[in-house]
């Protein structure tokens, strides 16, 4: 189901305002793939791109290409809802569904797109997408219950049980642990390693503990000043970024000489 | 440590004797400005009895006598911050008291006076063929209850689409001019929307034409602003984050808007819609041009006159005929009925507040 990502000569526009700028990279399968970088470098922008969410807010819009093996994104015939479907999103926030029981929530990419399917499928799914994001144990008795009763690092995983319960190829995660506790936290980490298996994980995040725990492959976005836009510094193994890095920014960044 | 160091149960007397360590003032007893307003009232009734006795004037002569000396004491024992404070608590206290009484006024007035043919007749008949005493506003109450649902429709359809246009799709000039034209409607006159309406079906039936639809749109000129506004106030209060996570998970927007939005902001948009039936249920000027007056029950909105309480209670005190006290008994159990209606629309507005908001409970 993974697939692997190619990203070329992108660039990502607000209006009139280029908020990234150049980036070319290639996302393997099954890995997970960090994005680090200070605030307001565009990272969560890329991120974004990356399953057109981006083209939400108004005047946004790409030049470049996006590939998923072989499929252009950002091609004329291309509709951002059928993007979305084979690309899954975790916010940093987590937003459950408040309208909407635990059940409801993880069936709810299902349900919306007004899929038919079985009660008894639909229960075999819910259950497994639980499982999937080591939350089952937790709310099996209160599959009825609001998702908005949990608590926060259970409702983000309740957020990742409802977005890989449509399946989608690629998983993207905006700073998904921002908001969660460091036992909560440990919980999504271990949960991202085993989803690697089967999926293709980018994160964004700030924390640099956690880029060189779980990924294989680091980016480091930077930008040169206010109002210019943001670029991808360097781009590498996690292991070489965080021991070796190619770029001196890179370095500065990760020892914390600045930012 | 707090500036009054003495608990509000000693006595004066003891008061004295400790002077406050941070040079700030003793704390008053809480039952010296009720003192103060007592020996107000007293001073009050003595002014009253010299000259003439007048309760408006008694109850004047107490509040003024009363936060005066209430300030002045307190200026002099406690100094001048808390006199201050003590002095606006009163000023504040008065005001709600003055907002009040119209209020309270007119509800007693109309349950004294309406509670008098408030009986099973009114309910169940109409005024045909009445004159004098009996006869009902039945006919009205129905001609009411049917405009006010074909306004609902008319109205809720064009007022939600129009707050989800301005909410989810709009955006620049066609946005900032809708947005400014539902302003403009929401000051229209209530009579310039009667006159609209029937201006209108006076186009397609000549001249002299009442039907109850008239009526229903002529409300919905003024109920769809209403509706807009409100709606569009709760729409904006649904997080982006919901839209969002529906749009990651690969719904389409008119979905996410049918699924998620208006799920999440039920409870605001129904509250919102049965105030605004509560704000048109009452209006007479449109009604009066557009559907008329009649003393027979009709059921059909199109086809002739209707009556409606309001209408109904304007002809029975502007034209009771002879003798007049029968119908202007008529004319405030109208009023009664009418305002019973805006408060039960109140209550159920609230109800639905509580009980369609989204469950938190664990």
């Amino acid at each position: 189901m993974a697939k692997r990502i190619d990203v070329s000569d992108l660039d990502i526009y607000y209006g009139n305002f280029k908020a990234v700028e150049g980036v070319n990279l290639s996302i393997e399968p099954r890995s997970i793939t960090a994005l680090i970088g200070p605030s307001g470098c565009g990272k969560s922008t890329f991120l974004r791109s990356l399953n057109r969410m981006h083209e939400v807010i108004p005047g946004a819009r790409v030049e470049g290409k996006v590939v998923i093996e072989g499929q252009d994104l950002y091609g004329s015939d291309v509709d951002p809802v059928d993007v979305r479907r084979q690309i899954g999103m975790v916010f940093q926030r987590p937003n459950p569904f408040p309208t909407m029981s635990i059940y409801d929530n993880v069936a709810a990419g299902l349900r919306l797109n007004a899929k038919k399917t079985s009660k008894s499928d639909m229960d075999g799914l819910v259950e497994r997408s639980l499982k999937g994001a080591n939350l089952w144990n937790e709310v099996k008795d209160r599959l009825n219950r609001p998702g908005s009763g949990l608590s926060g690092g259970q409702q983000q995983r309740l957020c990742i049980a409802r977005a890989i319960a449509v399946q989608p190829e690629v998983l993207l995660m905006d700073e998904p642990c921002s908001a969660l506790d460091p036992i909560s936290t440990l919980a999504v980490e271990d949960l991202m390693m085993e989803l690697k298996e089967q999926f293709t994980i980018v994160i964004v995040t700030h924390n640099m503990q956690q880029a060189a725990r779980v990924s294989e492959t680091t980016g480091f976005f930077n930008l040169n000043g206010v109002g210019q836009p943001g670029r991808l510094i360097e781009y590498n193994p996690t292991e070489k970024i965080f021991s070796n890095p190619d770029e001196k920014a890179t370095e500065d960044y990760i020892s914390g000489r600045f930012g | 440590m707090s500036t009054s160091t003495q608990q509000s149960s000693a006595g004066p007397d003891t008061s004295a004797s400790s002077p406050n360590p941070l040079g700030g003032h003793e704390k008053q007893a809480p039952w010296v400005p009720w003192a103060v307003f007592g020996a107000a009232a007293v001073l009050a009734l003595g002014i009253g009895l010299l000259t003439s006795w007048n309760i408006v004037l008694f109850v004047i002569y107490t509040v003024v006598l009363g936060t005066l000396g209430t300030y002045v004491l307190s200026r002099v024992t406690e100094g001048p911050r808390k006199a201050v404070d003590r002095l606006v608590t009163c000023l504040v206290i008065s005001a709600f008291g003055i907002a009040m009484v119209p209020l309270v006024s007119l509800v007693y007035e109309v349950v004294r006076r309406g509670a008098e043919r408030f009986d099973g007749e009114f309910f169940t008949a109409s005024l045909q063929g009445i004159i004098g005493p009996g006869g009902g506003a039945y006919h009205a109450l129905m001609g009411t209850l049917i405009i006010t649902l074909l306004t609902t429709l008319i109205s809720v359809p064009i007022g939600l689409m129009t707050a989800i246009y301005l909410v989810e799709y709009g955006s620049g000039r066609l946005k900032r001019s809708i947005t400014f034209l539902v302003d403009v409607m929401t000051g229209i006159p209530s009579i310039v929307a009667g006159l609209f309406a029937y201006a209108l079906f006076v186009l397609i039936f000549g001249p002299g034409v009442r039907l109850g639809i008239m009526g229903a749109v002529a409300l919905s000129v003024l109920m769809i602003p209403v509706i807009v506004r409100s709606a569009e106030e709760v729409l904006k209060l649904v997080p982006n984050e919901l839209r969002e996570a529906a749009y990651a998970l690969g719904v389409p927007k008119w979905r996410t808007i049918l699924k998620v939005v208006i799920p999440t902001a039920i409870a605001g948009l129904a509250t919102g819609v049965t105030l605004a039936i509560a704000r048109v249920i009452g209006e007479t000027a449109p009604l009066l041009i557009t559907v008329g007056i009649t003393n027979a029950l009709n059921f059909n909105p199109f086809d002739g006159r209707m009556a409606t309480l309001p209408v109904y209670a304007y002809y029975q005190l502007t034209q009771p005929g002879v003798p007049p006290e029968n119908a202007i008994d008529r004319a405030w159990t109208a009023a009664l009925v009418l305002i019973m209606l805006v408060m039960g629309l109140n209550v159920v507005a609230r109800l639905i507040s509580r009980l369609f908001a989204p469950k938190t409970s664990r």
